[in-house]
């Protein structure tokens, strides 16, 4: 069994790391559609491919959070990128396997997928 | 909805925009009534009579940005076409328990699924939230609490990525070890 004595130093791991980041400005938002369409679509595999490869990239200064239905569940999976300065960027029918390519070009890079997005995907 | 425990995601974050702040999850698994109960119960502002008449009617919604709201139908097509039900107990104040039965061997019945995926995804989302997850197969029970971590993690959160990945594997050896059982 995972034991207490591990989370206990997982605990004190983390409040270094925390001290560390709360001194860092507002950083950027993953947002994932939750709702019952979203989820429908595949939206728990996608919040969680996010929520691993930024971690796994040690990525800083990104929260992935959720939000209900934004009426366009046909394109759900939707993900949006808000980055502090930055124009929305919205990510339809996404899937766990687009996700390592988004955290690397977008949120490490700046650089938004362009064919990923819902605008493309309606022309 | 492709497996049950998305059901169940999606039925758990309605008491999350219910104020809830306990969620307590409920898997029962019996091969000898060849009965599956899911249960969704919690402590968030509960509906009034009227809404509860009306909540398994797809046109009906709190919700004001649109007029359908699918969960609870969705949830009912699929314990119905398993031959079980629909049931939904609710007070104002107190609550809202959602259970469904489902013949378990039925041929219709959709997998339950990721449950440790549902349980994770309700955490890392709601990390404030307290959620309770019980499942039993044929009279072996796994049990895990959020609110049992709070006094050693202290100030630090359960959706800190390290965290997550002690509850995830803290979940699956305690679901893994009820499914070799049965």
């Amino acid at each position: 069994m995972k034991s207490i004595a591990e989370l206990q130093a997982i605990r004190d791991k983390a409040r270094e790391r925390i001290a560390v980041r709360d001194g860092a400005q507002d950083g950027t938002r993953v947002v994932v559609g939750m709702a019952t369409c979203g989820i429908a679509a595949g939206a728990r595999s996608v919040m969680n491919a996010f929520v691993d490869e930024i971690a796994k990239r040690h990525v800083e200064h990104v929260a992935v959070v959720q939000t209900g239905c934004i009426g366009m569940c046909q394109f759900e999976p939707i993900v949006e990128v808000l980055a502090p300065g930055k124009e929305k960027v919205t990510y339809g029918k996404v899937t766990p396997e687009m996700v390592a390519k988004i955290v690397t070009d977008h949120l490490v890079n700046g650089n938004p997928v362009a064919e990923y997005t819902v605008a493309n995907l309606m022309k | 909805m492709l497996e049950l425990s998305l059901n169940v995601l999606d039925i758990a974050q309605n008491s999350v925009v219910a104020g809830a702040t306990v969620v307590e999850l409920t898997v029962t698994e019996e091969t000898a009534r060849n009965r599956l109960t899911l249960t969704i119960r919690d402590n968030g502002c509960g509906m009034t009579p009227e809404q509860l008449a009306r909540v398994r009617d797809p046109f009906f919604t709190t919700r004001t940005t649109r007029k359908v709201g699918m969960g609870i139908p969705l949830f009912r097509v699929a314990a119905e076409a398993a031959n079980g039900s629909l049931d939904i107990e609710s007070e104002q104040g107190v609550g809202t328990t959602v259970t469904a039965l489902f013949e378990l061997r039925h041929i219709d019945r959709m997998p339950l699924g990721d449950m440790v995926g549902t349980v994770t995804t309700l955490i890392r989302l709601n990390p404030e939230l307290d959620i309770v997850y019980r499942h039993t197969v044929d009279g072996e029970e796994f049990a895990f609490d959020t609110a049992s971590l709070r006094p050693i993690l202290g100030e630090v959160s359960l959706a800190e990525s390290e965290v997550m990945e002690w509850i995830t594997a803290n979940l699956a050896e305690g679901v893994t070890a009820l499914n070799s059982q049965a």
